[in-house]
Parts: C-alpha cells; structure tokens; sequence
C-alpha cells in the first residue's frame, strides 16, 4: 500500500520534471529574440518539415475528401438534400478533419524526422561539440524547427481541406452528379471564416507547437544509443497522436461555445 | 596574468551511484601542455566536460582565467566557451557541412569577417593539419583520422587560448599520429595555446607534456613533469607507466568471486531475447 503510494509520488514527480525540462527548452529556444542571421536556417526547416510534407498531405486530402463525398452522398441522397454535400464536407474537413489528420501526418512525416535527426546529433556528440564552439544549440538546432512547425502547420491544414474540398466536388459533382451550383452556394452560405476556418486555423496551430515541441523534446533528452533513438521516434509518434487528439476534443469544447 | 591557466579546486562529481570525483584537486599552467593519463573509467573526460562547463560539479570551484566555470548563467558560459577549443574523441564533426564549412563555421558565427577573408583563413588552418585537398569532402566520405584533423583544425579556428584534447591519439595509424603529435606541440609553441591532452597512451603524450597527472579512483596519485614521473616507485604510479596488468589498480571490474559465480545456478543473466 504505501509502497503503491510511494510509486505515485514518483510517478507524479517525474512527470512534472519532464514538464519542467520541456518547458525549459522551448524557452530557452523561442522566448529570446530571433536573429536575421538565422533566417537562413528556418527557411531550411520550413522546406524539411513543410514542403517535404506537401505531397503525402495532399494526396490524403484528397482521398479523404472523396470518401466524404461517397460516404455523405449515400445518407444524404436518402432524404433527398444531396445539395448539402458540399457544405456538409466543407464544415467536417475546416473544422476538425483538416486540422487532425494532417497534423497526425505530419507527426508521422516530419515529428519522427527532427526526433531522429537531432537524436543522432546528439549521440555523435554535436550538440556537444556546437556547445563547445560557443553556440547554443537549443537557438540553432531547436529554434528554427520549433518555429518552422508552427508556421507550416496551419499552411499544411489549410491545403489539406482545399484539396479535400476539390476532392469531393469531384466526386460529388463530376461523377455523383449532385447539381453543381447547390453544391458551391451552400458552402458559400454555410462555411462563416470567423466562426469555422479561423478557429480551423488555431487548432492547426497549436498541433504544430505541440507536435514539434514534443518531437524537439525526444531528440534532445534521447539516450545517446540506438535503442534510445528509435524508443524517442516511436514516441513521438505516439505521443503527439495522443496529443492531437485530446487537444482536438478540448479546442473544440472551448472554442464553439458548448 | 596569473600563472595558472586553470584551477581546479576540491570538485566532486558522481555519475549517478558511482563517485567520479572524490575532492580533486589540479592546476594546469599557462601555455603548458598537460597531459592528464589514468585507466580507462577514471572521469578523464568528465573533467574536460567540467572545464568546458558542460556539467556541473557538487562541490568545489573551476576557475579558467578569471572566471569560475560553475557560477556562470548559460549565456556567460557561451561566452568564455569562445576562447576554448575542444577536440572530442570521435570528431563531431556536422554531418551536413563540408570539411570546409565545418572549419569555418565557428568563424562565421563568432566573427563578422568578409567571406574572403573566411576562406582564406580557412584553408590555412586545413593547410596545417594537411587537409586542404579534402575541403569539399564531407564527414562521412573521410576516414576516422582525417574526420578528427578536421575536427583539429575547427577547434583552432578561432585562435582559442585553450585547447582541450579528449584522447587525440586513439585509433591513429603511426604516420597520422605522428603528424597529429606534432601539431599539438606546434600549435603550444607558436600560439602559446595552453594544451590539455587526456590519453592513455604514455610514449606519445610524455614526448610532448610538460606535466602530467595522473589520476585514479577519483583522486590525482601522482603529477611530475614525464621524466620525474616516471622515476617515481608508487606502486600505483610504476603499474600505470609500465602497463602491469594488475596490481593495486584492478584490472577487473568489482566482481562476485570468480569461481563462485561459475559454480553457482544463478539464472539473473537469463535473457528471453536472444
């Protein structure tokens, strides 16, 4: 009994040093100011997490919003307001699809990457050596990959519910043969940026903080070996899927007025 | 200016359970070379971490120069890490630069030199460790030698005051550790760099020391320019110099007795995943 107790205590205490050592880092990385001299190295990152990101985002994206369009099209039709589609697959894919999947995709594609990479920088010593030199690594290495997922991240989203978008006019439109201009006009009517893209746009950007801050985190506290870096990839994954998804139900509690 | 360099005074430092330093206490002399030897597992590594600020020690103060190494904020150590140079044991090199940007990396972000003037500086530093012809190569088309000479002339790029050498001489071929040998010393004598050589390999760092410690279970058992070291007969001292496998430096790793744990069923080393 106490030593179940004693085990919690510990459990708890570990738990927030992880918290503390995290937050730390990304302190230390994105509170002091950003220097020109370091654009350079973001715009690297930005194509490492981002443009590297585009093709598996988009070509999900589509297939995604083709099954919505399947899938909605099949209930809808049953009562006869399949003209509702295209609003139908809008509000699902700006709201909560966009956002979620493509930020669980770009756990998987770029989260699993900076974890590796800054990982294996630092079981071959050089973060230490950078250290050594005088730089900081958390301002070279860490900041600019912090700060690339937090821009690329509601860019990716965004292009993840347009192509879905065109995706299931496609499929809805071209081969469904719902009427196009009810198709258009009650996404038109329907979809509000204030209240449905914008708060779309904020979830997105806080999956990118979160899942490449956790990513950071792994490869910079990883056990120098190579079981140590494959254990911080897979976690990474894990946990910032986790993350997204609970992060997901409580933006949504917040931000829609339940 | 002071005379000493750096002044380590009674530092303590455990590596989890395991005590690494136990009240150690050494001074390395301005524009010396220090060479500083032991078995292998004695924290030789550990102490050029403690110099460089890397980690902190329980107790007891680094000085270097003037500063005292612990006290410092993070930015502070950033700082006076600029006039140190660290050549680590495997290199640690940047994967994704080249030789050359490797070398001119500290030189890019700690000076505002023209780019010329860069590459100029650059090619004579990979000039004196024989590398200029490999300045387009990266880190992984060198050899371990070549990767650690680059990594050499990186470390002295900016012309630091103090150099620390983990362990430069591992794993050289005779030719490559003659040229890196000979470095040390000419870098020492032209620069006035003060020159920290951790090593296990005597002959190579007693040609080119001007003093040696030598340390053991925590503790410096013995220090002497190489000549004096070597004529003294603690026992602990002889073994080391003459490469005895054991005497009152074990060999083995603290161990169970030996045919105990051969007659005995423990099954503790049975591993499911073989």
């Amino acid at each position: 009994m106490l030593s179940s107790i004693r085990n919690l205590g510990q459990f708890c205490l570990d738990l927030l040093a992880v918290f503390g050592r995290a937050g730390n880092i990304w302190i230390q990385a994105i509170w002091r100011r950003p220097r020109l001299a370091n654009a350079p190295l973001l715009i690297r990152q930005i194509y490492q997490l981002g443009v590297l990101s585009v093709v598996i985002t988009v070509l999900s994206g589509f297939s995604i919003g083709a099954v919505l369009a399947l899938q909605g099209y099949n209930q809808l039709v049953k009562y006869g307001s399949e003209s509702a589609l295209g609003l139908g697959v809008a509000l699902v894919l700006v709201m909560e699809i966009g956002p979620v999947v493509s930020a669980l995709l770009f756990a998987g594609r770029a989260g699993s990457a900076v974890t590796a990479e800054i990982g294996l920088m630092k079981a071959t010593e050089q973060l230490s050596s950078m250290e050594m030199i005088g730089v900081d690594p958390l301002q070279r290495i860490v900041a600019p990959r912090l700060w690339a997922g937090f821009i690329v991240m509601p860019i990716l989203a965004l292009m993840f519910s347009v192509v879905g978008i065109w995706g299931s006019s496609l499929i809805g439109v071209e081969w469904l043969g719902v009427y196009e201009g009810a198709f258009w006009a009650s996404m038109q009517e329907g979809v509000d940026f204030y209240n449905h893209v914008l708060k779309g746009i904020v979830k997105s950007v806080v999956f990118g903080l979160v899942v490449t801050w956790i990513a950071v985190y792994q490869g910079y506290e990883t056990l120098p070996t190579s079981e140590g870096i494959a254990a911080s990839t897979t976690r990474t994954v894990v946990y910032s899927s986790v993350a997204v998804l609970v992060l997901d139900f409580f933006l949504t509690l917040m931000m829609f007025n339940f | 200016m002071d005379h000493n360099h750096i002044i380590i005074e009674s530092v303590d430092f455990s590596h989890g359970e395991r005590r690494i330093f136990d009240r150690i206490s050494l001074n390395v002399p301005r524009g010396k070379i220090v060479g500083i030897m032991g078995p292998s597992g004695t924290g030789k590594t550990t102490l050029l971490r403690l110099i460089g600020g890397q980690i902190k020690p329980e107790r007891g103060n680094i000085q270097v120069d003037e500063h005292r190494i612990p006290d410092l904020s993070r930015a502070e150590l950033f700082e006076v890490r600029k006039s140190m140079g660290m050549l680590f044991q495997t290199g640690a090199l940047f994967t994704d630069l080249s030789a050359f940007d490797n070398v001119a990396f500290p030189l890019r972000v700690h000076t505002d030199l023209p780019e010329e003037m860069i590459r100029d500086l650059v090619l004579i530093k990979l000039q004196s460790v024989g590398l200029r012809g490999a300045s387009k190569l990266f880190p992984n088309e060198l050899s371990g030698g070549m990767n650690r000479r680059v990594a050499l002339a990186r470390a002295i790029a900016l012309d630091p005051k103090l150099i620390m050498y983990d362990e430069p001489f591992a794993g050289l071929d005779p030719i490559a550790m003659g040229v890196v040998v000979q470095l040390i010393k000419t870098l020492n004598r032209v620069f006035g760099m003060t020159s920290i050589i951790v090593s296990h390999d005597i002959h190579e760092t007693a040609s080119i020391a001007d003093l040696i410690y030598v340390i053991s279970d925590g503790k410096v058992i013995g220090s002497g320019a190489p000549e004096e070291l070597f004529k003294q007969d603690a026992p602990r001292i002889q073994q080391f110099v003459k490469g005895l496998p054991d005497g009152p430096v074990p060999f083995h790793y603290p161990a169970p007795d030996f045919r105990e744990e051969l007659l005995s069923r423990d099954k503790n080393n049975f591993s499911f995943f073989r």
